[in-house]
């Protein structure tokens, strides 16, 4: 069902229903007069169909709309069978997430307007991850990765005393709310079809220097990230960071910082000179 | 990694993608300004020619080394530094791996089908480690080209401003805030550390981590700023020497 630009639509016809009738009939025709429509093409499917199917649904547009508000309206109204996953709807807790317009978005937190509504707009699961159901994914995957980083390991030969300022590179990382778009995006999980090496994605890289920058954390994650967790596969070309709705700054503030103290710690001859003269770590 | 993670989008080749806007502007815009830069700098590197005006010099051509035994245009004695700095510098690979190598050509469009070994393989491996060295290397040369720009206040023993002066003095305060913004150097001043209070000399270092930090994140502004800003640099005062324009003399 293709619609011209901003069409307006009168669902009730001007003549209709306004002969004789009361003033709030009147109000509610001038209403539905001005509403205009947006077609919402959803990709569809049961547990792991990789491609799905295309359906459109048509969702009256309302001013400020998120897509979530205008999915919910097709679940309410046109498939009540249509799955689809979110509890905050205030971009807190990350469940929302979809591609919407072929990108990755937490889809309380897109409005329409973004988009051009003359066209159809495309609403798909997240493609990195396999599909439960319709809009839903599984995304365990994340959740085991993220077990493998080395926990929070506090100093025990230092008093519990720090200032703002050295907890502020952290704090940006415990921003994250898990909502997995920047491993949806990572070209490195999305693309490769090889047999893959390990390969952690933007997220726990995040994680992992989070707790590296804590000025209380003693562990030391930086092999861990170089091996098992393959930063080098990332080629820091920012797609996490254009997507994560935290605004975290991914790859300035978490995965270069952390290329540049794997730097340090294992190939920059230099330093490893001034180690062994200075007797530092 | 699972391969069923993979299963949905995997393997269909170059260019696919459900994205509805125009994704293939910034990654064609992109190339597009490298290489007119990389084409225009190669030229003017080469030609050895028409480099000096006046008080001024071209920043291709900087520092002002004449050795009689180099038989090539002397451009090139120095200008591997800038090149290897701006080609391992981790904007300019964001740049070039996006538009040139398509990996990925933009976010959510498939790449081509190949092995892709990220930067775990020679030559990448090496690029952030090189990467300091050309820092190091270009520190010296952007202090070069401090000196020619303060030379370019001098005509003759008189103090003076050309409009090439100007042009030279922006030119160098563009060429700081990129260099002063690298990644490299905001880990080196500061970054490395795990708590700026309990380092010795921390807050001095924290200020300077702040300082880079500030620049950092606009570091692809600076980046595109500064590269052109070099290459219209030495169109000005090759222009000036050709005769074709004459320098405006704002202060004499
Ligand atoms: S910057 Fe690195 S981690 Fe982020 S999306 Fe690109 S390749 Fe993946
Ligand atoms: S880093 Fe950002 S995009 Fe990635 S999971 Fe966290 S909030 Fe989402
Ligand atoms: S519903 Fe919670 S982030 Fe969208
Ligand atoms: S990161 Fe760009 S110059 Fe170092």
């Amino acid at each position: 069902m293709e619609r011209d630009a901003g069409a307006l639509r009168p669902a009730v016809k001007a003549s209709d229903g306004l002969d004789g009738d009361s003033a709030k009939d009147q109000v509610e025709a001038r209403v539905v007069e001005t509403a205009r429509f947006v077609t919402l093409r959803i990709n569809r499917g049961e547990a792991n169909d990789v491609s799905g199917r295309w359906e459109d649904y048509e969702v009256p547009l309302e001013p400020g709309m998120v897509v979530l508000d205008a999915v919910l309206h097709v679940q309410a109204h046109s498939a009540n069978d249509l799955a689809v996953r979110w509890n905050c709807k205030a971009a807190k807790c990350g469940s929302c997430s979809a591609e919407v317009g072929g990108m990755p978005k937490l889809m309380c937190k897109t409005r329409l307007e973004e988009f051009d509504c003359s066209k159809p707009i495309l609403v798909q699961p997240l493609q990195t991850f396999p599909r439960i159901r319709d809009l839903v994914t599984d995304v365990s995957w994340n959740y085991r990765v993220n077990r493998k980083i080395t926990p929070f390991r506090p100093r025990t030969d230092r008093e519990w005393r720090f200032y703002q300022r050295d907890v502020d590179r952290s704090q940006e990382m415990r921003k994250c709310i898990e909502c997995f778009l920047c491993q949806d995006v990572c070209h490195v999980i999305r693309y490769q079809t090889q047999e893959k090496p390990q390969y952690f994605g933007p997220r726990f890289y995040v994680r992992a220097l989070g707790l590296d920058a804590h000025p209380m954390d003693s562990a030391n994650r930086l092999r861990l990230l170089q091996v098992e967790g393959g930063i080098g596969l990332c080629n820091v070309t920012k797609c996490c960071t254009e997507v994560c709705p935290a605004g975290i700054q991914i790859t300035d503030n978490a995965i270069i910082p952390a290329k540049e103290r794997i730097v340090d710690a294992y190939q920059d001859p230099l330093r490893r000179l001034f180690r062994k003269v200075t007797g530092t770590t | 990694m699972d391969k069923t993670l993979t299963a949905r989008v995997s393997a269909r080749g170059l260019g696919a993608t459900e994205r509805q806007d125009r994704w293939w502007v910034a990654p064609a815009a992109g190339a597009l300004a490298l290489a007119v830069f990389i084409v225009y700098a190669t030229w003017a590197a080469f030609v050895g020619t028409d480099y000096e005006f006046g008080p001024y010099l071209s920043p291709f051509y900087s520092p002002y080394l004449r050795p009689a035994w180099f038989p090539l245009s002397a451009s090139l004695i120095v200008l591997w530094v800038p090149l290897g700095f701006r080609l391992s510098c981790y904007y300019y690979r964001k740049v070039y791996y996006r538009s040139y190598f398509l990996s990925p050509p933009a976010c959510d469009v498939s790449e081509p089908t190949r092995t892709y070994t990220g930067e775990t393989a020679f030559p990448l491996k090496y690029l952030p480690i090189m990467h300091r060295w050309f820092l190091y290397l270009s520190i010296l040369v952007l202090l070069w080209l401090w000196v020619d720009a303060l030379r370019a206040f001098d005509f003759g023993g008189r103090f003076g401003i050309g409009l090439g002066t100007v042009v030279m003095l922006a030119n160098v305060v563009l060429l700081s805030a990129f260099t002063f913004g690298c990644h490299a150097l905001r880990n080196a001043v500061g970054g490395n550390l795990r708590c700026f209070s309990c380092a010795r000399g921390g807050s001095l270092r924290y200020g300077a981590w702040r300082g880079v930090t500030h620049l950092t994140m606009s570091h692809q502004t600076w980046a595109w700023l500064s590269l052109y800003s070099v290459g219209l640099t030495d169109l000005y005062i090759r222009l000036c020497a050709q005769g074709l324009i004459h320098d405006a003399r704002l202060i004499l």
